[in-house]
């Protein structure tokens, strides 16, 4: 190379820029971002079920999974999963014969980041089921719908309205939080801008650059939502 | 009835599970950790901590008093200073606090060698010390949150009181002091009390710039003595105890604070 690249050509994509490795960490973040939240919505949806309709057992078992997982930094949970769910997934491995496997970064960052935000749905969804109106529910079963039928056609479209905004705050609480995974060394847009940026010795430039990203997906979500959320609502009374 | 065989054999197969996982980690607890290195490192852990309450309680404070302002002038304003309040807010709130940091840290600090004399001025030992970059992104961090808890609070007051104040011939600055802003972190206590107890699980970022509070710390001993969990289940223990400390707290100040509705 025979000068180092200024500002405009060092986003460029190819050899001499560094666009393509902060587009593919931005591809990585929010891949992680979806399946995360999606494995934390399945988590909630479940572990919210369990808290109001389960026998004491399951909700004491839930309340401990949801206090744990809420009361302790996020950043030491992952680390804490991602070393341990590492190691104890190789042991059984090795009990089973199977010898190790390396475990992908990518599936471990999606599963510690669903985990931990299964705790936050799980609250999110409980607090909105019980804020629908027992009657609906009880009118529902009462008409003999199966639990599925009640779930899918009483429960979920008359709670989505006030779980809307907590689920809208996970999934941007959850896109940020997918920089922690820069943290055990997995190579997403956090990390690709440190290594840039340390390659080139252009901090200032591709933090900004990388803020700007994740402004920008902040502000798409936002805006989905909203519409999202005036959809979900289109059966509600106007709130004065 | 075969949906009830099926969840019987669902909660069983997962009780067994989870009870396995948990004596699994009991019987690590008590038969194959190592805790060795506690006594070495204790006074290492309590300045660490001391230096994690320091940087709490500092962006928590200055924090909200940036808060206050940032959210009173998307209220009432004028319009370039709202504009100004509500896009802090919204970067601050749009962007990860670890990439803020390290936009501070190293971003703006790899600014600095580049002005001449500044190594020998009195400034440099605080520009090269992360623990100040830490202490301003937090402190910033949190204004942006409570800026736009406090402009909903300050929007939640109701607006004849605010007339009453007015019309009993108070000054602006006194309805603000003596109504306005009372009325509106009273309303919001709850709130607050949640965005506290997560500004205190963000402190651990703080050791990806070299600080040495307790997360710092604890990434030394797992360096030092290659012991992994351990030191990780010991911080995070010290973050739950914490955080039910301030639960706890915040559930009595509100208690304490009645609120007629």
């Amino acid at each position: 190379m025979a000068d180092k690249p200024g500002f405009p050509e060092i986003l460029s994509f190819g050899n001499t820029g560094y666009g393509d490795e902060l587009a593919w960490g931005a591809a990585m973040s929010i891949s992680i971002a979806l399946l995360a939240y999606a494995l934390g919505l399945l988590i909630g949806i479940i572990g919210s079920l369990g808290k109001l309709g389960g026998s004491p057992l399951t909700r004491n078992i839930l309340n401990g999974y949801t206090t744990l997982v809420r009361a302790v930094p996020e950043l030491i949970l992952i680390l804490i999963l991602y070393y341990a769910g590492t190691a104890a997934l190789n042991a059984l491995f090795e009990q089973l014969g199977l010898g190790r496997i390396a475990i992908n970064g990518f599936v471990a960052a999606v599963g510690v980041l669903g985990f931990v935000q299964g705790a936050y749905s799980t609250e999110v969804l409980r607090a909105a089921i019980q804020a629908i109106p027992i009657g609906q529910m009880e009118a529902a079963r009462a008409y003999g719908m199966s639990p599925l039928l009640e779930f899918r056609r009483v429960t979920l479209p008359a709670m989505l309205p006030y779980a809307l905004p907590g689920l809208a705050n996970l999934w941007l609480i959850v896109t940020k939080d997918t920089a922690l995974i820069a943290v055990v060394g997995y190579t997403e847009l956090a990390l690709a801008t440190r290594q840039a940026a340390g390659n080139t010795k252009m901090y200032l430039v591709f933090y900004l650059v990388a803020g700007a990203i994740y402004l920008l997906i902040t502000l798409v979500s936002q805006k989905g939502f909203k519409v999202l959320e005036a959809r979900v609502r289109r059966g509600q009374r106007v709130q004065v | 009835m075969s949906l009830d065989i099926v969840k019987f054999i669902v909660k069983a197969v997962v009780l067994v599970f989870l009870a396995a996982i948990g004596l699994l980690i009991l019987y690590w607890l008590f038969f194959a950790s190592n805790w060795s290195w506690l006594p070495e490192y204790l006074p290492l852990l309590v300045k660490g901590f001391g230096l994690t309450l320091l940087l709490f309680f500092i962006s928590v404070f200055f924090g909200i008093i940036l808060a206050v302002p940032i959210g009173l002038v998307q209220v009432t304003g004028p319009p370039w200073l709202a504009f100004l309040a509500r896009w802090f807010c919204t970067i601050i709130r749009g962007t990860p606090l670890l990439l803020q940091l390290w936009l501070l840290y190293y971003g703006l600090g790899s600014l600095f060698p580049s002005i001449p004399g500044i190594r020998d001025s009195f400034m440099w030992p605080i520009l090269r010390e992360g623990f100040y970059y830490a202490a301003l992104t937090f402190t910033l961090s949190f204004a942006g949150y409570e800026g736009e808890v406090m402009r909903g609070a300050f929007l939640g007051v109701p607006r004849g009181e605010l007339e009453a104040a007015r019309a009993i011939g108070m000054s602006p600055w006194k309805v603000l002091s003596r109504v306005w802003l009372p009325r509106a972190v009273r309303l919001v206590l709850p709130t607050l009390a949640g965005e506290t107890v997560l500004q205190l699980k963000s402190m651990p970022l703080a050791f990806t710039v070299t600080v040495m509070e307790l997360m710092g710390v604890v990434t030394k001993i797992r360096q030092d003595t290659y012991i992994v969990y351990e030191p990780l289940m010991f911080v995070g223990a010290i973050y739950m105890g914490l955080t039910f400390i301030f639960v706890y707290a915040f559930g009595y100040v509100e208690r304490s604070v009645p609120q007629r509705r």
